[in-house]
């Protein structure tokens, strides 16, 4: 058959008529989907995949290197940190932060927000005005602010990184949504449903809601990895999820202090946020595709 | 002489904007009978589909108010309603088609469903008797093998089907009266007369009163019994269509007619109305076709014509008529 490039280049119009490959955009983003999914079942799973408490301390063991380094032992295969706990065994259960933080706060941000969007973009005038002024307001505010407020009067949680995010983070589904909303008021068919005697509930409910969905999705998977890069700034601030509980953030600023003599103390934390924000933001670029063509410039 | 299904007497509906008061609706008043279809004409922005917003309070707010008047269905005056016996009112007692199929259905639901929710809140149906009421009603609007149409969604559907769908989405109650604004714009011409067959058939069943909004007189002629032809949010002429086409009154009806390009017609160019349509926030205090009128005369620019009968059943606003 054709050995030349240029043959095979010429032959592709004729076997374009049965596509193998999906247009792009379409096909299914199985690395992205493969992390995720590992870093999901490693949280649901922590208990048994850990090979040792993510707690144990052994100042006999501290700063052991990975496996792959000569110092290394597969009783600690990513090695250890300063107090010579595993490393493995924190990352493990550091994905149970991460990933619970991320989602949670998503989705309170998301139904807060996108409640506040339907009714500012339905009933419009006053209410929008108002609904609207206090959106921007909100997003005029910084994340990392509000949970050093927070952290410093109630005490860094979980529970109030999670609130902190989603407080400002609502604007942004609030506006999104809103913008969506006031094209389809636009359409005849909200229009036929009020004539067909539709009351305002019905109408956000069965008309609205549901074709504002697919916006959602693309813009809550989007949300998810930007959400754990916050919380792990605000653990690697002390803001975040208070230790000993491992989180990826507040790991990576234990190890700085031996970035030059222990690096795999800070990068492997490092490494497993940029796997899984980028894991997430390749799905959600894909959903986007898929689902919204119009949302290109989220 | 029988109730007309809906009286509408002195209806008035302003638009406040930022740049004065518009007086969409201007005192119009008209009633039209069970069985009977009354065409709505006019250019763009005479108040035609401001007037049907109003039947059925549906109006912009907050810039649009209906000011005053009555709308009687059935005797029942709609102005006087709560919101919510409104509600009930819209779709069982008046339903409305409008001009685009295209964004008529909600995307994401299939037609059964957005049929079956009409029906299921009109009636109260469930489950299977629910499924038979929804497959009538598509089988009703002509559409072939009903049953499996209910499971399509809206893209799925041609332009034609869609508006037939709309169709029986709106004769579910079935109404008292049917508003349809300008349904066929949108559809090609072998369509339309299709849908228009389909409207006259509906109605000859179900004996529902029509309001028939649109700019084509040929549709006019085709379907309507009466014509009311309006300007400046005003009905300059109300009769017959007969009587309308053949002895028009108003000297803007009767330029309307001109504008008809006719077969057969030794004409180099189209016969058109001179000026433009008025500016509907200085509406001129006298007649509003005042400036665009061959026989105006002195008065017409000081005082608005009152209504006058020319024959029975046939009225016009003019003064050479007064």
């Amino acid at each position: 058959m054709a050995a030349d490039p240029a043959d095979a280049a010429l032959a592709l119009p004729q076997s374009s008529a049965q596509p193998d490959v999906a247009p792009r955009g379409r096909r299914l983003p199985i690395v992205p989907l493969g992390i995720i999914g590992t870093f999901v079942l490693m949280a649901i799973l922590a208990p048994l995949l850990s090979p040792s408490s993510p707690y144990e301390q052994s100042l006999r063991n501290r700063l052991k290197p990975p496996v792959w380094d000569e110092r290394g032992s597969w009783t600690h295969p990513l090695g250890t940190d300063r107090l010579g706990r595993d490393m493995l065994a924190r990352i493990v259960y550091g994905s149970r932060v991460s990933l619970a933080a991320g989602v949670l706060t998503v989705l309170l941000a998301s139904a807060v927000g996108a409640a506040v969007g339907l009714v500012a973009g339905y009933y419009g005038g006053r209410v929008d005005a108002v609904l609207m002024r206090i959106t921007d307001a909100t997003m005029s505010f910084p994340v990392i602010l509000l949970a050093l407020i927070l952290a410093v009067t109630v005490g860094p949680s979980f529970f109030n990184v999670v609130v902190a995010i989603a407080v400002i983070l609502w604007a942004r589904y609030a506006r999104v949504i809103r913008g969506e909303v006031l094209t389809l008021m636009e359409l005849d068919f909200i229009a036929q449903a009020r004539i067909a005697g539709a009351g305002p509930w019905r109408i956000i409910t069965r008309h609205l809601a549901p074709n504002t969905l697919n916006t959602l999705v693309v813009l809550v998977t989007l949300q998810v990895g930007y959400v754990i890069i916050v919380e792990a700034a605000l653990s690697f601030l002390g803001a975040g999820i208070p230790p000993p509980t491992p989180a990826w953030g507040s790991m990576i600023a234990e190890g700085r202090d031996f970035v030059t003599s222990a690096w795999w103390v800070s990068f492997l934390p490092g490494l497993a946020i940029l796997l899984v924000v980028l894991a997430f933001n390749l799905i959600g670029d894909w959903l986007r595709d898929t689902l919204d063509p119009k949302l290109r410039q989220l | 002489m029988t109730l007309p299904v809906v009286d509408v007497r002195e209806l008035r509906t302003h638009i406040v904007t930022r740049w004065g008061t518009i007086r969409a609706v201007d005192g119009v008043s008209f009633s039209v009978a069970e069985g009977e279809t009354l065409g709505l004409v006019g250019e763009s922005g005479s108040g035609k589909s401001m007037t049907c917003l109003s039947l059925v309070r549906l109006v912009p707010r907050p810039a649009a108010r209906i000011i005053g008047g009555e709308v009687r269905l059935d005797g029942d005056d709609l102005l006087a309603k709560s919101e919510a016996e409104m509600q009930r009112i819209r779709g069982r007692r008046v339903a409305m088609v409008l001009q685009d199929p295209m964004s008529s259905l909600n995307p994401v639901f299939s037609v059964g469903m957005q049929l079956g929710e009409a029906v299921s809140m009109y009636h109260g149906l469930r489950g299977r008797a629910l499924t038979e009421r929804a497959t009538a009603l598509l089988a009703a609007v002509r559409i072939p093998s009903p049953a499996a149409r209910l499971r399509a969604f809206p893209h799925q559907l041609s332009g034609g089907m869609r508006q037939r769908v709309v169709g029986a989405m709106a004769i579910a109650a079935p109404p008292r009266l049917l508003i349809a604004d300008e349904p066929t714009t949108s559809l090609d011409v072998t369509i339309q007369a299709q849908y228009l067959g389909l409207l006259e058939e509906l109605q000859e069943r179900h004996r529902f009163a029509m309001i028939f909004v649109t700019h084509d007189l040929g549709i006019v002629a085709r379907i309507c019994d009466r014509v009311a032809v309006m300007y400046g949010g005003r009905i300059v002429e109300i009769g017959p269509v007969r009587r309308i086409f053949r002895a028009p009154v108003h000297p803007y009806t009767k330029a309307l007619l001109d504008a008809i390009p006719r077969l057969g017609a030794r004409r180099d160019r189209l016969t058109t109305i001179e000026g433009q349509p008025p500016d509907l926030v200085k509406l001129p205090a006298g007649c509003a076709f005042a400036a665009r009128c061959a026989h105006v005369m002195e008065r017409c620019r000081q005082e608005a014509p009152p209504e006058t009968a020319v024959a029975p059943d046939h009225a016009t606003r003019c003064w050479l008529n007064a």
